[in-house]
């Protein structure tokens, strides 16, 4: 639910990534966080157990800058991964205008991705919106594992799985090094504000 | 989906907040939608809080103690308030899509807050009822 703040000549749209537990949601905006550390003013906001998962959810508050005379404001959240708590997650993707999902390369974690992106798809639609309509970019993180011999999806499999239908833009990543982390967020950021601009019409 | 608001519904809004809440002591007022978008707020100055941190948390909240609501069989919990030491914080639920938020001290009681952010609820209700609501 973008809102265009046309007195302050403002919009602020929300952002989601979502993804099976322990893929790399959270690291995703540590890195963020940390690199543009000098254009976020306020710190990351997280609700999180002792053991560092996400219980609720992360919040990043992002200012693009302008676009077309708006200032644009993207607000970043993440989602609690594990399965148990479905009913938070659902939550945290009230009013979302854009979708990142992050996807474990982890050979061990095929079933995981298949099941958490099913499970996007479920909960959107209790807002009645639509996988297929909603801007959204796949990102098949922890691409660096690779060099310590564990083993990952290869890219075809990882497609095949979760992207067969979609046909959304894709990133190898790693939110570890920051590799393919800003693209991204740059990629879903247009995206979300190309479908803005188009409802607006 | 998104949704528009102009200067003259903004000002408006802020009209309400500023005579119905800010004059009667209220610090820090912002109304703000269930997505956690901030559409207005007002302070004192004295205290610079983290708005759109604050309101990320308090949409959040605000579901999950809903979801806690229908779970126990309530349609909602009529009061939402969080009393602190020097602050406190209030929550009132506008049409279905937003919420106001006040932060308050000592020299206000919760029974005339109550009251004030009644009134100021009907009236940004009225600016806000659709057709421009999402
Ligand atoms: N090697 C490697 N490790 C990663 C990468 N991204 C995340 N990790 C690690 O994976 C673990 C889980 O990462 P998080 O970012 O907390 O995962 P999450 O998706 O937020 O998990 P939940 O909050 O439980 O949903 C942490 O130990 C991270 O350091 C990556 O790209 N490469
Ligand atoms: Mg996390």
């Amino acid at each position: 639910m973008a809102f265009v703040n046309l007195k302050k000549k403002e919009v602020q749209a929300k952002i989601v990534y979502y993804g099976p537990g322990r893929g790399g949601k959270t690291t995703n905006l540590e890195y963020i966080y940390n690199k543009f550390r000098s254009r976020i003013k306020t710190e990351m906001v997280t609700i999180k157990t002792h053991g560092d998962r996400t219980l609720f959810f992360d919040f990043l508050p992002f200012n693009v800058g302008k676009i077309r005379e708006y200032d644009v404001k993207i607000q970043l959240y993440t989602v609690p991964g594990q399965v148990k708590y479905d009913a938070t997650r659902r939550l945290v993707l009230r009013g979302v205008d854009g979708i990142v999902f992050v996807a474990d390369s982890m050979a061990v974690r095929r079933e995981k991705n298949i099941l958490s992106l099913r499970n996007l798809q479920k909960n959107l639609a209790t807002f009645r919106k639509s996988i297929f309509k909603i801007p959204i970019v796949l990102q098949y993180n922890k691409k660096d594992l690779e060099e310590q011999g564990i083993p990952l999806l290869p890219l075809q499999t990882l497609e095949k799985d979760l992207n067969s239908q979609l046909k959304a833009p894709s990133f190898e990543a790693s939110a570890l090094t920051g590799m393919n982390v800003v693209p991204t967020m740059k990629k879903i950021i247009s995206m979300t504000m190309a479908s803005l601009l188009m409802e607006l019409k | 989906m998104t949704y528009m608001l102009g200067q003259e519904q903004l000002d408006a809004i802020e009209q309400v907040l500023l005579e119905d809440l800010f004059d009667v002591g209220v610090n820090c007022i912002f109304l703000i939608d269930m997505a956690g978008n901030v559409i207005a707020n007002l302070d004192n100055g004295e205290i610079k809080h983290d708005i759109y941190s604050l309101a990320a948390l308090a949409a959040g909240n605000f579901a999950a103690v809903s979801t806690m609501a229908k779970i126990v069989g309530e349609d909602e919990f009529s009061l939402l308030f969080h009393k602190g030491e020097k602050e406190s914080i209030h929550f009132s639920k506008v049409l279905t899509d937003f919420l106001l938020i006040t932060i308050f001290g000592k020299g206000i009681s919760l029974g005339f807050l109550r009251l004030k952010v009644a009134e100021a609820t009907e009236k940004i209700k009225k600016i806000l009822e659709p057709p421009c609501a999402p």
